[in-house]
């Protein structure tokens, strides 16, 4: 063992002689569980999820048989895998667009004291602390298509249900039903399972502004508004990204929420690339296209983690 | 002039306050009271949903309980979570410890190099590793889930831990090894005992992730007594097409709520090494 390369154990201390005493071998020794089954869990999987994109694997003739890119070109044609792809993204952006601007909000309310903050702090995370698959049953129940409480409210204003009604005549609004409303719902449920997240990433970022800066502000005269838009927004921008981009990584690769809601229907209207890499390549047991539709927005999700890491980096700056 | 302004201040930032925590909350509410309902109460178009047209009954909870496979499922799913936690400490204590101390130029590349493979997604890793589970003969098996959960478990927990251990003082472990403790007597007896709310936030994020997953449960596993709840709920507490509703919410309540509780509590921490300790 050279001094220099036990530059972190601490010089000076009393050199021992074991191999577990051995800084360099002991940290790799004690790292070496953890990288074993990064490789053979993630980075092995991968590989094979890349090779199934190129193969024509399925699960009744699951053997590896590499014929080119032709699942890719397969995918493309496909009108489902196009709305699939349209929706993935509409859903992400909308979503986050909204989740932003009201999580700006609601941190902004919770920096301030008031009584009540500890149970008021868990109603609104609530979406993110419960389980997904199980908060979203709860909006399967308020969204259904006769019980609803919400067309039940419409009803009771005379919106809905009579001849001439504002809504329609109908009895009710059908909110999964319909392919509009029902994409309108998905956007709903991930806006309310993502504001909490967003909201605690915002907040973390505002209490990060130097208070001398905005004691400084105060005293030049500045109003509520100008200082919110010429400080704090500035200043926490980079932290506003990192939550957008979390948010992005999250809807992406969501699939409980559509499974749950509406399973891609009416007739593939909220279809993502998640439940539809779920319906082809599992319940249809197409391992292949599965995998090429699974990888295709792989480059995209990269290019947001490299953002991500970037905007981390000079958010610690400030 | 000003004390009115500041009082309708404050009443709006109550009001605002009240929304959001009413949007949150409100699928939470609604499943107690369609926990409590009487059928006949539930499904009459013409009832206020709200209130209580009936009296309140039991009787939901007792079909959950007595008729259903929910405890199985809840059974399951603590069992697994117990087992991801167990396997994520005992790969991701040692390794972030290494990471924090010992590993300083390649350190920090390796740790974020841990903390990005979090985020590939499940759904591109699900078909290979359905695939693997069947090659290991553990379709339909608990097994394959401990064995995969720690893909999202061992990653996150590392990079958190990493980020714990180095706020803990050098000079603690070094004063420890010159009285006569060697390196890993000085890790064990010194550093853990102080990382004690470390290592608890690990334990509780491992679960609650655990606990959180839907997609690897649900391609996994399809026979009705080997679910967790985040599946098992969904999925089997509909009759063919007709929905238990009662039951249902009753079940998708009775989870959600005491792992919320915990959840709360930590996350802040949660959300500091989520965004890789770019907010102090």
């Amino acid at each position: 063992m050279t001094p220099g390369t036990n530059a972190g154990a601490g010089e000076g201390t009393p050199v021992k002689t074991g191999i577990m005493d051995r800084a360099e071998s002991l940290a790799k020794v004690m790292i070496a569980p953890a990288i074993a089954y990064i490789v053979a869990m993630i980075g092995f999987p991968f590989v094979m999820a890349i090779l199934y994109s190129l193969s024509d694997a399925t699960t009744g003739d699951p053997t590896l048989r590499i014929t080119g890119f032709q699942n890719y070109a397969a995918i493309l044609k496909s009108p489902v895998f196009r709305l699939a792809l349209k929706n993935t993204f509409i859903f992400a952006l909308v979503s986050q667009v909204v989740v932003i601007i009201l999580s700006r909000i609601l941190a902004a309310c919770l920096m301030k004291p008031f009584r009540g903050k500890w149970i008021a702090r868990f109603l609104v995370m609530l979406p993110w602390t419960a389980p997904i698959a199980l908060g979203t049953i709860g909006w399967l129940w308020m969204l259904d298509s006769i019980f609803s409480p919400i067309d039940w409210i419409f009803r009771s204003a005379g919106l809905l249900g009579t001849p001439g009604a504002l809504l329609g005549p109908e009895t009710n609004i059908y909110w999964l039903g319909r392919p509009g409303l029902a994409m309108a719902s998905v956007i709903g449920v991930h806006v309310w399972r993502l504001l909490p997240l967003a909201t605690v990433i915002q907040l973390a970022g505002l209490s990060s502004i130097p208070q001398d800066l905005i004691e400084a502000a105060e005293i030049d005269g500045a109003a509520g508004w100008r200082r919110t838009v010429e400080i704090t927004i500035p200043l926490t921008l980079p932290i506003i990204g990192i939550a957008f981009l979390f948010g992005l990584i999250f809807t992406f690769n969501d699939m409980a929420v559509v499974y749950v809601l509406t399973r891609g229907g009416p007739v593939h209207s909220t279809q993502v690339l998640s439940t539809w890499t779920f319906f082809k390549g599992i319940e249809g047991g197409d391992l292949a296209q599965g995998a090429a539709i699974s990888l295709f927005l792989f480059p995209v999700l990269a290019g947001v983690a490299t953002l991500m890491l970037r905007l981390a980096r000079r958010a610690e700056v400030v | 002039m000003t004390g009115i302004r500041k009082l309708a201040g404050r009443g709006g930032l109550y009001a605002v306050i009240a929304t959001f925590a009413f949007f949150g909350a409100f699928p939470f509410y609604w499943m107690v009271i369609a926990t409590f309902k009487t059928d006949h109460d539930l499904f009459s178009p013409l009832n206020n949903p709200f209130l209580f047209n009936e009296p309140p009954t039991l009787d939901h909870l007792k079909v959950l309980f007595f008729d259903t496979h929910y405890v199985t499922y809840l059974v399951n799913t603590f069992w697994v979570g117990t087992a991801v936690v167990f396997i994520t400490l005992v790969v991701a204590v040692p390794a972030a410890y290494s990471l924090a101390r010992w590993a300083r130029g390649w350190g920090e590349a390796l740790g974020i190099g841990i903390f990005l493979t979090y985020l590939v997604p499940p759904t591109i890793l699900f078909i290979p590793l359905s695939r693997f589970a069947g090659a290991l003969g553990l379709q339909e098996s608990l097994w394959s889930l401990i064995l995969i959960y720690p893909t999202f478990t061992i990653p996150f927990c590392t990079w958190l831990l990493m980020g714990f251990f180095k706020t803990i003082p050098k000079d603690i472990e070094e004063q420890a090894m010159i009285d006569g403790l060697s390196r890993l007597g000085a890790m064990a007896r010194v550093v853990l005992p102080l990382s004690v709310s470390g290592l608890l936030t690990i334990v509780v994020f491992a679960f609650t992730l655990t606990m959180h997953e839907f997609l690897y449960a649900l391609t996994f596993i399809s026979v009705s007594l080997k679910k967790t709840v985040s599946i098992g709920v969904p999925t089997e507490l509909v009759r063919g097409d007709v929905f238990q509703w009662g039951p249902l919410m009753a079940g998708a309540l009775i989870a959600s709520i005491p792992v919320a509780v915990v959840y709360t509590f930590f996350l802040d921490r949660f959300i500091a090494g989520f965004t890789m300790g770019a907010i102090k």
